[in-house]
Formats: structure tokens, sequence, C-alpha cells
């Protein structure tokens, strides 16, 4: 840029001057990019504190005052417009992200990983490359497409498969979440393993260790923190994701019992209701208190992430 | 020199930017008013249940005739018909027909008699998979299905034989809880003093809930009559057990026949004339019933050539 507007200038073009007019250039641009990028640093924490704060201003005066607590976290009833008595009740709700987040976590993280270890150490460079690419590609699926995925094909193939009633539940949000979170956690802990320095496996085939031994004792335990990681950012996407599971889940406020029960989540209610409330009433107060229980689910899982590492990172160095 | 260009180009750019800004912002109401001429300005205030009716007619007829603004607001038919009375709104919506008394206070008031105008209806079908056995539903059947502590749970207890669904079980489709079809359904069914049974499964759409209820065998669900398909099949209804039950229809619905209909009308005071009896000319036209079909309610007149509306016109004729 600064070239081009140098080569520009109208004044005859010998080259001390053009070279002069660099300079002074560079000089003016250089701190100038230098505080662009410093600002888009900071802005990120500009940009958390702003929306906390605007969650928190929303949703304190129910949660300060108004907001029936003990109802709140342990009753099942959400019933927000009811026509007898409104109830804010979330414990059907946070059940359903429970129960939907966890099932997907117990299904991603095997598969992440594994698919991981593979594409780290066992796949050919051909192979490789192709496996990479594709997992990119399953990251770039926006989550309405999953959804749609949910509720049009895998839907009837659950009810083909286990006689269910209906074929958006908890089975079919888990699975398309952990298909929405493999791709995160496969990306991110490959790097991890990658990271292990080559000297580790060759010392470790030099003791004779079998290839499984290498990924079992030597690169899990080297990669912990990566892996660990990995998969909180898979937790994460999936108890954030609101759209998927707004279509996949079957959106039914109840506390699941089985694998095969519709169910509701916390960021599915907050999506299908705010719309339609008016701003300071008492729904959209407490769809911002939900909101602020997110906030803490996402803190406890930052922090016990960070506390673990940490953790890791205090053994080793002892 | 060049300082004062890089100035130039980084701040062009904003300018514009800026200058596009303001330009988008809507034109305020107020300003292209400004001569206060009355024939202009058309205000509608009414039911609730239409204001979504009657915000998609006043933007539709702005796209083709800009000079008349249309200002639309909610707030219940009640509020919409006391406006008409106080003169203050040119034409009001209402769900409800008006009272005597209120047709004599307004026309005590102003002078003149209001019109009242049908410009749609209002009616929900009850539809179940196509391998349903079940024909007919009576209203306090419905309630006992959908309504809160209700204790229709079977389709056994129906007195029919849903093979195609194994468990046995009702499933219960409903909508969210922001829906006007959600409000009025509970107000049909349930009564004003009863709430929905939680655990059905919400849709966010009309449609939705078509396509759902059309690959689920266990499920029933009730969505505007314009939804129909030949993938699903409506249930007939009686106001009580035992009693013939009603096929949704256009005819059935207009007449009152069928139980979970009701009218919805426009009020002006005296007959209309100049842009307003163009506008609700617009109204009645194919154009602005396509409208009404588009939002789910019935048309009074189906407009023509569209493939879907054929289908639920023809159905309801039989």
């Amino acid at each position: 840029m600064p070239e081009a507007d140098a080569n520009r200038e109208p004044s005859p073009p010998r080259p001390w001057s053009m070279l002069r007019t660099f300079h002074v250039a560079v000089d003016w641009c250089e701190p100038l990019v230098e505080w662009i990028i410093r600002i888009c640093g900071w802005s990120a924490i500009l940009f958390v504190f702003a929306i906390f704060f605007f969650v928190f201003r929303e949703g304190s005066e129910m949660l300060l005052g108004g907001l029936d607590l003990k109802e709140f976290f342990t009753s099942p009833n959400w019933r927000p417009d009811s026509v007898v008595r409104p109830q804010y009740g979330i414990l059907a709700l946070l059940a359903g992200t429970i129960s939907v987040t966890g099932l997907a976590m117990l299904i991603a993280v095997p598969l992440g990983l594994g698919a991981a270890v593979y594409v780290a150490e066992f796949a050919g460079p051909r192979s490789k490359e192709t496996l990479k690419v594709v997992i990119e590609l399953l990251a770039a699926i926006p989550s309405v497409v999953w959804g749609f995925i949910g509720y049009m094909v895998l839907g009837p193939i659950i009810i083909w498969a286990t006689g269910a009633p209906v074929g958006i539940n908890v089975l079919n949000g888990g699975i398309i979440l952990a298909l929405m979170s493999v791709p995160i956690i496969v990306s991110v802990s490959e790097d991890a393993l990658r990271a292990v320095p080559d000297s580790y496996r060759e010392a470790a085939l030099a003791l004779g260790a079998s290839r499984w031994e290498i990924v079992s004792r030597v690169l899990f335990p080297a990669a912990k923190n990566g892996l660990l990681a990995a998969v909180l950012l898979g937790v994460g996407r999936a108890i954030g994701e609101t759209m998927a599971v707004l279509m996949a889940t079957g959106h039914a406020v109840q506390i699941p019992h089985s694998l095969l029960d519709p169910v509701r989540t916390l960021t599915a209610t907050i999506a299908a209701e705010l719309g339609e409330t008016v701003s300071g009433e008492e729904h959209y107060g407490v769809l911002f208190v939900i909101g602020i229980v997110l906030f803490a689910i996402a803190f406890v899982v930052n922090l016990t992430a960070d506390l673990v590492v940490k953790g890791i990172r205090g053994e080793k160095h002892d | 020199m060049s300082r004062c260009k890089l100035v130039v180009m980084i701040c062009l750019p904003l300018f514009v930017v800026a200058c596009l800004g303001c330009g988008t912002r809507r034109n305020n109401p107020n300003a292209t008013g400004g001569s206060g001429s009355q024939q202009n300005t058309i205000r509608v205030e009414g039911s609730d249940t239409m204001v979504n009716l009657a915000q998609a007619w006043a933007e539709e007829y702005n796209k083709t005739h800009p000079e008349i603004s249309i200002q639309v607001s909610g707030g219940g038919s009640g509020v919409g018909i006391a406006s008409l009375i106080d003169g203050v709104a040119d034409m009001a919506n209402a769900s409800r027909k008006m009272k005597a008394k209120e047709l004599a206070r307004a026309e005590e008031n102003t002078g003149s008699r209001p019109q009242e105008i049908v410009v749609g209806l209002d009616a929900l079908a009850v539809y179940v998979h196509k391998n349903n056995p079940l024909e007919s539903i009576s209203l306090p059947e419905l309630a006992e299905i959908y309504g809160d502590g209700g204790k229709l749970e079977s389709w056994s207890a129906l007195g029919v034989d849903n093979v195609d669904c194994d468990s046995g079980e009702i499933t219960r489709v409903s909508r969210q809880n922001n829906s006007g079809t959600y409000h009025y359904f509970r107000e049909a069914v349930l009564g004003k003093q009863r709430d929905f049974k939680l655990g059905s499964i919400d849709q966010s759409g009309s449609k939705d809930v078509v396509a759902l209820v059309s690959r689920t065998p266990c499920a029933i669900g009730y969505s505007g009559m314009g939804y129909k398909t030949d993938e699903i099949k409506w249930l007939k209804v009686s106001q009580e057990k035992g009693q013939p039950g009603v096929e949704p229809g256009v005819a059935t619905a207009a007449d009152g026949s069928y139980a979970i209909s009701r009218p919805l009308q426009i009020y002006t005071l005296g007959e209309p004339t100049g842009a307003l009896k163009d506008y609700i000319d617009w109204i009645m036209s194919d154009a602005g019933q396509q409208i009404v079909l588009d939002l789910g309610y019935v048309p009074v007149k189906m407009p023509g050539a569209d493939a879907e509306t054929k289908d639920a016109d023809s159905a309801a004729k039989e």
C-alpha cells in the first residue's frame, strides 16, 4: 500500500526522493498498524465484558428479586405463559442440556481422539491429507443444516431402528452434536499429538514399545493438555449449540427417562422464546437469567480446564 | 503530502460507510406525512392474533402504494374496537364480533355504524398420521390429551387400534408458546383456566407440526387448515363425545359449525371510502388473501392457481 501510494506522488520520480517518501510513509504507518492490531487484541476483552454486562443488566432484576430461585433450579415446570400461574423451573431444561451434551461427548470424544490418533500417527501422507480436508469440511457445515439432517434424515432412521415413537429426541440431538464437535476435537487434538517431539517416539521405539504402547503410554501423557483442550472445546461447542438442538431434540419440556425421550435445552428455549417477549417483562428477564446460567456453566468448564491443565503442568515441573 | 493522502484514504471509506449507514435508515413517518393529510394515513388497531397479518398486508401494500402510510398496532380486539369508537383508529382488527352495545356506542359517538368485513378465518385442524384409524374426536377428549393433568395417554383409550404405533402412546405435538395458534388452541380446547400438559413436542411452525405428524404414527397435532397435505389426515371434531364430528373446511368454519374456528374481521366506521376502501378492496383481492393463507389462516376467498391451496379447497368441499 505505501509503495503504491508513493508511486502516485506527482513530483518527478527521483530515486532518493521516492525512498524518502516511502520511509516517511512507513514511519507513519507502523504505529498506526500497531495500534489497529492492539485494538483488535483488546477488543476481545471488551466484547466479553460488554456481553457480560448486558446479560447481567437484563437479568439482574429477576435474579436479585422477583425470581424464586429455589423453584427456578428445582422445578421441572417451565410454563412462562401459563393462564393459571407462570412457573419458571429450569430443571427439565437443564436435564435436557446435560443429557444431550453428555451423550454427544460420550460419542464424540472416543471418535474424535481415535480419528486424531489415526490421522497423526497411522495414516499415510495421502489419506492423511484427504482426511484432514474432509474433517475440516465437516466443521464448515452450518448448524441449521445439521439440525435439518437430524430432523429429516436421522429422525426416521431412529424410528426405524429403535421403534421409538418419535425420531427427534436425546439420541438424535446427541448424535448430531457429536458429529458437530468431532471436527474440533480431531483438529485440535491432532495438532497436540503432532506437537509431541519425534525424539519421544524414537526413544519409545528404541525401548521396544509397540505402536499402541507408544500412543497410549507416551503420546497421550505428553499431549494431555492439548487433548483436554480439544475435549473441552468440543463440550463448549455442544453446550452452546442452539439451532441444531432446537430442531433435533424435539423441544419438549420434560426430564428424559430414556435416550428416546424428546427434550428441550436451555439454549433452544432462549432462541425460541426471546423473540416474542417484551423487554422488561418477567419472562424476558428469566430468559436472561438462563443466559447467566449458561455463562456460569461455560465459566466452570473453562475454569476446570484451566485448573486441570495447570495441575498437569505443576506435576511436570516437580 | 503522502501523509495527507493516507489520512484521506482511511477517512474516505469510513465517511462513505457512515453515510451509507445513515442513508439506509427508514424514512421518518412524520417527515413523509408532514402536511398532515389524513387521506394518506390509515390507522389500524386491534387483535393481536391479526397483528402479523395486518403488518404483512401493510408491508405488501406499501410496495405498490408507497404514498399511503399504514400504521398498525395490536393491543387486542377490545382495544381496537374502543379506538374505533373513539375515532382514533380508521380500521379495527377483531378476532371476535362487535357486541350490540359497542355498535350502539360507536353510532352514538361518531354518527356512523361500524361495518363488518370478514377477511379470513382462524381455523385449526387436528392432524394425525394417515394410517391412524381414528376418524373423529371430541373437544373434551382433546382437552384430556393436551390439558394439564389430562388422563388420555394411549390410542386404545380413544377406542382405536393404532397398529403402526408400537408403543400405543399418544405423542402430543404442539407449538412453541410464542405462537398465536398455541394460544388459540389452548383457549378453544382447554378453556381459559387450563394449561397445556408439559412434555409435548413443541414445533416452531405450523408446517413443522404437519411434517412431523405425517412422519410419526403415534402423533397428534394441531395446525391451520391451510397446511393439509396428502401425507396427513385430519380428524372430524365434535363439541361433545358421541356427537357426529364436523369436517374442517371453509364452509363449516365460516358458519361456525366447526368447533375450532373463528372469523377474523375488520371494522370500519360506515362504508369505507377513498384510500381506506382501496386498501380493503386490495385485502379482499387475490394478493391480500394469499397473505391470509401464507400466515396460516383460512382465506374467505381462496386465491387461485396455487396447488396447495387447491388441495385445501377441494378437501374442504368434500
